[in-house]
C-alpha cells in the first residue's frame, strides 16, 4: 500500500555522500599531524619520568588525534577561503567530497574523545591542555584573527607550539621549563616559516581576502620581519644548553642550525624575487625537524651517561 | 515484494564502494578503543585490579 507511485529515487538525484574514509583523513590534516606526532613525542621523552610505554605510545596518538580534530573544525569553517585558494581547492569540502556538515560532526566528536582519552590514560592537566589547544587553533585562530590580522599567524603559532608541552604534561604532569622552551622554539619558528610560504603565494591569499603579512603590509616589511624572527629562533635554539638540559654538543649544533637559518633570511632580505623564500620555507621545515632531534638525541645520550 | 524494491535510494557503485570504506574505518576505530581502553585499564590498575574488596 504505497502512498506514492514511485518508492525508487535516483541516487544522482540526491545528496548521497561518496566520501571514503580517506576523504575524513585528509581533514585531518597528515602532514601537520605528522609533526605534531614528533614534537609531541619528543615533549615527552625528554620528560624527567617516562609513563609505561603503551600510556606514552596513546597519549601520542591522542594529541595527534585532538591535533586532527582541530584540522578538521579549521577546514569545516575555513571551506569558503579554502575554495578559492588554488593551493586548499582540491581539500575534502571545496572539491565536494565531504559535506561541511559532516566534517564539524567528525571534527567535534574526534575532539572530544581526544581529550577524554588523553585525560583517562595520562592525566587531566594534559587533556585541559589539549582542549585548550583545540579551543585556541580554531577559535582564537581559525575564527577570529586568521581573517583580521596579519599578525594572525604569530599569535595563532601558539596552537602549533603546545604538542611538546602537552607530551610533556602527559608524562610528568606538570608544567616544566623545559617543555615550556621547546614551545618558544616552534612559536617563534611558525611566523617565519609561514610568511616565507605567504611570500611565493602571496596572490592567493590576497584573492581569499585573508591579511597575510605580505599583502597588507608588503613585501619589504615582510622579509624584514622574517630576518627578525630569525634571529629570535636562532637565539631561541640554543636555549635547551643555556638552560643546562642539553649539552654543549647540542648547543653548538643547534647554533650552527641558528646560523643557517638567519643566513636563509638573509637571502631573503636582500631580494626581490621569491626564491630565497622557497628555499627558507624548505630549510625552516629541515631545522625544526634537526632542532627536535637533537634534542631527543642529546637527552638519550646524556641519559645513558649519567 | 522483493527487499531490493524496498530501498527508497539505489546507491551507485561509488557510493557504496564509499559507504564501505567509512564503515571499515569506523569499525576499526571502535576495535581500537575497546583494545585502548581494555589495556589502559590493566596498565593503570595491574594485578591490583583483583586485589579489592567488593
Amino acid at each position: 500500500m504505497a502512498l506514492v507511485d514511485t518508492r525508487h529515487i535516483d541516487a544522482s538525484d540526491v545528496s548521497v555522500i561518496e566520501a571514503t574514509a580517506g576523504d575524513f583523513v585528509a581533514l585531518l590534516k597528515p602532514r601537520v599531524m605528522s609533526l605534531v606526532v614528533f614534537t609531541a613525542f619528543v615533549g615527552l621523552a625528554i620528560a624527567p619520568v617516562w609513563p609505561n610505554p603503551f600510556i606514552a605510545v596513546i597519549s601520542i596518538l591522542a594529541i595527534a588525534v585532538g591535533a586532527g580534530a582541530s584540522g578538521a573544525l579549521n577546514m569545516w569553517y575555513d571551506a569558503d577561503i579554502d575554495r578559492v585558494m588554488a593551493r586548499t581547492a582540491g581539500r575534502p569540502i571545496p572539491a565536494g567530497r565531504v559535506r561541511a556538515a559532516d566534517a564539524l560532526t567528525f571534527g567535534m566528536v574526534l575532539s572530544v574523545f581526544s581529550v577524554i582519552t588523553l585525560g583517562l590514560v595520562a592525566n587531566w592537566l594534559a587533556a585541559a591542555m589539549l582542549a585548550f589547544t583545540i579551543f585556541f587553533y580554531v577559535v582564537v585562530y581559525t575564527m577570529w584573527l586568521k581573517r583580521s590580522t596579519p599578525q594572525n599567524i604569530v599569535i595563532g603559532g601558539a596552537a602549533g607550539a603546545f604538542p611538546p608541552m602537552i607530551g610533556w604534561t602527559a608524562a610528568t604532569g606538570t608544567i616544566g621549563l623545559e617543555s615550556v622552551i621547546l614551545f618558544l622554539i616552534i612559536f617563534l619558528w611558525t611566523p617565519p616559516h609561514f610568511w616565507a610560504l605567504a611570500l611565493f603565494s602571496q596572490t592567493d591569499y590576497g584573492k581569499a581576502g585573508i591579511p597575510m603579512l605580505p599583502n597588507v603590509a608588503g613585501e619589504a616589511t615582510t622579509r624584514r620581519q622574517i630576518f627578525g624572527y630569525a634571529l629570535l629562533v636562532a637565539i631561541a635554539g640554543v636555549l635547551p644548553w643555556a638552560f643546562g638540559f642539553a649539552s654543549i654538543v647540542y648547543g653548538a649544533a643547534a647554533l650552527a642550525l641558528g646560523l643557517g637559518f638567519v643566513w636563509y633570511a638573509y637571502g631573503v632580505l636582500a631580494s626581490t624575487d621569491s626564491r630565497p623564500a622557497k628555499a627558507l620555507f624548505g630549510y625552516s621545515l629541515l631545522y625544526l625537524f634537526a632542532i627536535f632531534a637533537l634534542v631527543l638525541a642529546d637527552s638519550i645520550v646524556l641519559r645513558s651517561f649519567a | 515484494m522483493k527487499p531490493a524494491e524496498q530501498d527508497y535510494v539505489d546507491l551507485t557503485d561509488a557510493q557504496k564502494k564509499a559507504r564501505r570504506s567509512r564503515s571499515v574505518a569506523l569499525g576499526l576505530a571502535l576495535a581500537a578503543l575497546v583494545v585502548i581502553f581494555y589495556v589502559t585499564t590493566l596498565v593503570k590498575f595491574g594485578p591490583a585490579i583483583l586485589d579489592r574488596s567488593f
